[in-house]
């Protein structure tokens, strides 16, 4: 998240509090705006063009875990964390029940990452960033893949490594990033 | 459904708690040795000794260890009750128990000649040990299963597997007291493995029934 929304955030811990003590017009809002964060979560960790997965019933679902469970809130609490972390459980449970982890699919991966009009839109402080975060061979390879734009079966040859492993190391690492820069 | 229409349901049972019963963590814990000790009292007792044995330094370690078992797990416990909550700080805190012990296994190796070792370690009670730490445990389990599930655990196997620390702890502080095996030999292996058998049914459970 941004530190620029972070006063959104404060909002939404408001209007849950209001939301908690039966307020109506406030937990409306709440899961409004709640609805519109958890969208974007949802999108992001969607794998795109995948049959099946579908962001709004992944939305729904969160939305009706957080207000199930929305006692486990402790007002004082930021609800940010709070919603975030029932968010990726939801999604983690979501793709489970489909028998599917959370995957992005590489070979769709590497033909973006091999054609230059697919350019980068990330910053490149924070790919770098991000990339730096992993360890050993993901960090290789990634950096191959995704920063150098090399293809897998050269990125293969250069570090001396199977194509399927370069395509295990290219997913983990991957999956690692979403971990750690997609937790809160 | 449109997730606007689900929003405008949803907000209209805003002031209803439709969870059920929800018992308080704390109160788990705080029925929690009650009901190990309504299991403890008509199945095993204090030892006769009991009272007189307090003051004698393997005796009282044992509930230091077993003690410090419990505290240290029902903190992971609560902590993982809820989204976010700092669990994993808390879950370092575990390695306090095991350091305890670890050193008292260490004393007790250097004061006890080796010809002495295996008899302490094999004890009297092994098999009841074994036994009746996951019997007086087992409700505590089911105790704290049952909080959980009105909580939001986003790591349900984890959280059972914990839950079965917790209720193993709690356990083995009763079984401490009427266990005549009093060398930190007999507790570092004896107590562990009847602790294992909790953990690996509050995990598999968990993965179970505290998925929601």
């Amino acid at each position: 998240m941004s530190p620029a929304s972070s006063s959104k955030f404060q909002a939404l811990d408001d209007l849950l509090l209001r939301a908690v003590a039966g307020d109506e017009k406030a937990y409306r809002a709440f899961l409004t705006d709640a609805a519109v964060i958890v969208r974007r979560f949802a999108a992001s960790r969607m794998p795109r063009h995948s049959a099946g997965f579908d962001v709004e019933d992944l939305v729904q679902e969160i939305l009706l875990a957080v207000h199930a469970k929305r006692h486990t809130w402790r007002p004082g609490e930021p609800v940010a964390p709070w919603l975030f972390a029932i968010a990726r459980y939801k999604a983690i449970d979501a793709y489970r029940r489909r028998g599917k982890r959370i995957e992005i699919d590489i070979a769709e991966m590497g033909d973006v990452f091999e054609d230059p009009a697919g350019a980068p839109t990330a910053v490149a402080h924070d790919v770098g960033r991000a990339v730096a975060s992993l360890a050993g061979r993901q960090q290789a390879v990634v950096s191959a893949l995704s920063v150098e734009g090399k293809s897998i079966s050269q990125t293969a040859r250069d570090l001396d490594m199977s194509e399927g492993a370069v395509r295990v190391a290219f997913h983990r690492g991957l999956s690692t990033i979403a971990r750690k820069f997609g937790r809160d | 459904m449109q997730t606007d229409e689900l929003i405008a349901e949803l907000a209209g049972n805003a002031g209803r708690q439709e969870s059920g019963f929800v018992l308080p963590l704390w109160a788990a814990v705080v029925i929690s040795p009650l009901l190990a000790f309504a299991v403890f009292m008509p199945l095993l007792g204090p030892r006769a000794n009991f009272l007189t044995s307090f003051g004698a330094l393997r005796f009282d370690m044992k509930f230091v260890t077993t003690g410090l078992l419990a505290i240290t797990a029902l903190g992971v416990l609560v902590a993982l009750a809820r989204p976010a909550r700092p669990w994993r700080r808390l879950a370092t805190m575990l390695v306090v128990p095991v350091a305890v012990l670890v050193a008292a296994v260490a004393v007790e190796l250097v004061v006890v000649p080796q010809q002495l070792w295996e008899t302490r370690a094999l004890g009297e009670n092994a098999r009841n040990c074994l036994i009746a730490i996951p019997t007086m445990g087992a409700p505590v389990l089911a105790l704290f299963l049952f909080a959980l599930s009105r909580q939001a655990p986003t790591r349900p196997a984890l959280s059972g597997g914990i839950a079965g620390l917790a209720a193993a702890g709690i356990s083995a502080i009763f079984y401490a007291a009427h266990c005549p095996d009093d060398s930190p030999l007999f507790v570092a292996i004896w107590y562990p493995l009847a602790t294992l058998v909790l953990v690996t049914v509050g995990a598999l459970a968990g993965s179970r029934l505290l998925r929601w």
